[in-house]
C-alpha cells in the first residue's frame, strides 16, 4: 500500500495495523527515514552545515504511480506477502520523520532485502525533490552518486 | 500539450506548468528540450546542462530519445532527492 501525505505518522500504530492484516508473516522489516540536523553529516557543525528545515516538493500525478511500480517490482522479486511505503511531503524540520517502508514475508531475508530495494529505487525513482534550508541559505539538495549505486546493486 | 517544470526548474523557468502547441517537427524529448531552450533567456539558463535534467512523458520516466506527441503530459525536472 502506498500512501503520500502532509501529516507525520506514527510507527507504533502503523506497525500494529501492517501485522494484524498480516498475522501469518514471521519476519516484519521497519524502516523510518528522517531529516537529518547537518547538512552534510561528514563536515563539521557549523551554522552553514546545521538544517533549519527542509521543503519536500513533489509530482502528485506521479509519485503515487511510480511508488506503487516500485513496490510492484519488489513484489515480483521477494517472496513478501505485505508491503508498505508512507511518504511525507511539504516542510518538515530536523528530526521529523520523512519516509515509512514495511515489509513483511515468511522469512527474514526477503523482508529485510524488500525493504532496503524499496528505499533505493524510492531514492532513486520516486518523483520528490528536497530543498534544504540552513545558515548559508536555501538550496536544493543535489543527487548522490551513493544512491546511483545502490540502486545499481539490485539488476 | 501540457509541461510540467519541478523544483530548480521551476524556479528558472518561473511557472509550474502551461500549455504548448508542439511545433510539427519536434517529435522526441530531445527535440522538446531543444524547441523550449530558443524561447527565452529563462529557458535557456534552466536546460544548459541537460546531463541533470530528468523527463517524465505521461507520469512515466523516459530517455531523451523517447517519442513525444500532442496531448501528452511532459515533466521536466533535476534527478529526484526523496526518501
Amino acid at each position: 500500500m502506498i500512501r503520500v501525505q502532509r501529516e507525520d505518522f506514527d510507527l507504533g500504530q502503523e506497525y500494529a495495523a501492517f501485522a494484524d492484516q498480516d498475522a501469518g508473516a514471521g519476519a516484519i522489516v521497519a524502516f523510518v527515514g528522517r531529516v537529518r540536523h547537518m547538512a552534510d553529516p561528514d563536515q563539521p557543525k557549523s551554522d552553514d552545515n546545521l538544517i533549519r528545515s527542509i521543503t519536500l516538493e513533489h509530482y502528485p500525478a506521479m509519485t503515487q504511480k511510480e511508488l506503487e511500480r516500485i513496490d510492484r517490482e519488489a513484489q515480483s522479486r521477494w517472496p513478501i506477502t505485505s508491503s508498505l511505503i508512507i511518504h511525507r511531503h511539504g516542510k518538515l524540520f530536523p528530526g521529523d520523520q520523512i519516509v515509512l517502508v514495511l515489509t513483511a514475508s515468511p522469512h527474514r531475508d526477503a523482508a529485510f532485502e524488500a525493504a532496503q530495494f524499496l528505499m533505493d529505487w524510492l531514492k532513486t525513482k520516486a518523483p520528490f525533490w528536497k530543498e534544504e534550508e540552513t545558515g548559508a541559505g536555501t538550496r536544493w539538495v543535489a543527487a548522490k552518486e551513493k544512491d546511483d549505486d545502490a540502486a545499481k546493486r539490485w539488476k | 500539450m501540457k509541461v510540467l517544470y519541478f523544483a530548480w526548474l521551476r524556479q528558472k523557468i518561473g511557472m509550474s506548468e502551461e500549455s504548448i502547441d508542439l511545433p510539427a517537427h519536434v517529435s522526441d524529448v530531445a527535440g522538446l528540450l531543444d524547441w523550449l531552450s530558443d524561447r527565452g533567456p529563462e529557458f535557456a539558463d534552466a536546460l544548459t546542462h541537460r546531463q541533470v535534467i530528468r523527463v517524465a512523458v505521461n507520469q512515466e520516466h523516459v530517455t531523451f530519445d523517447a517519442p513525444i506527441k500532442a496531448g501528452d503530459e511532459i515533466a521536466l525536472f533535476p534527478p529526484v532527492t526523496g526518501g
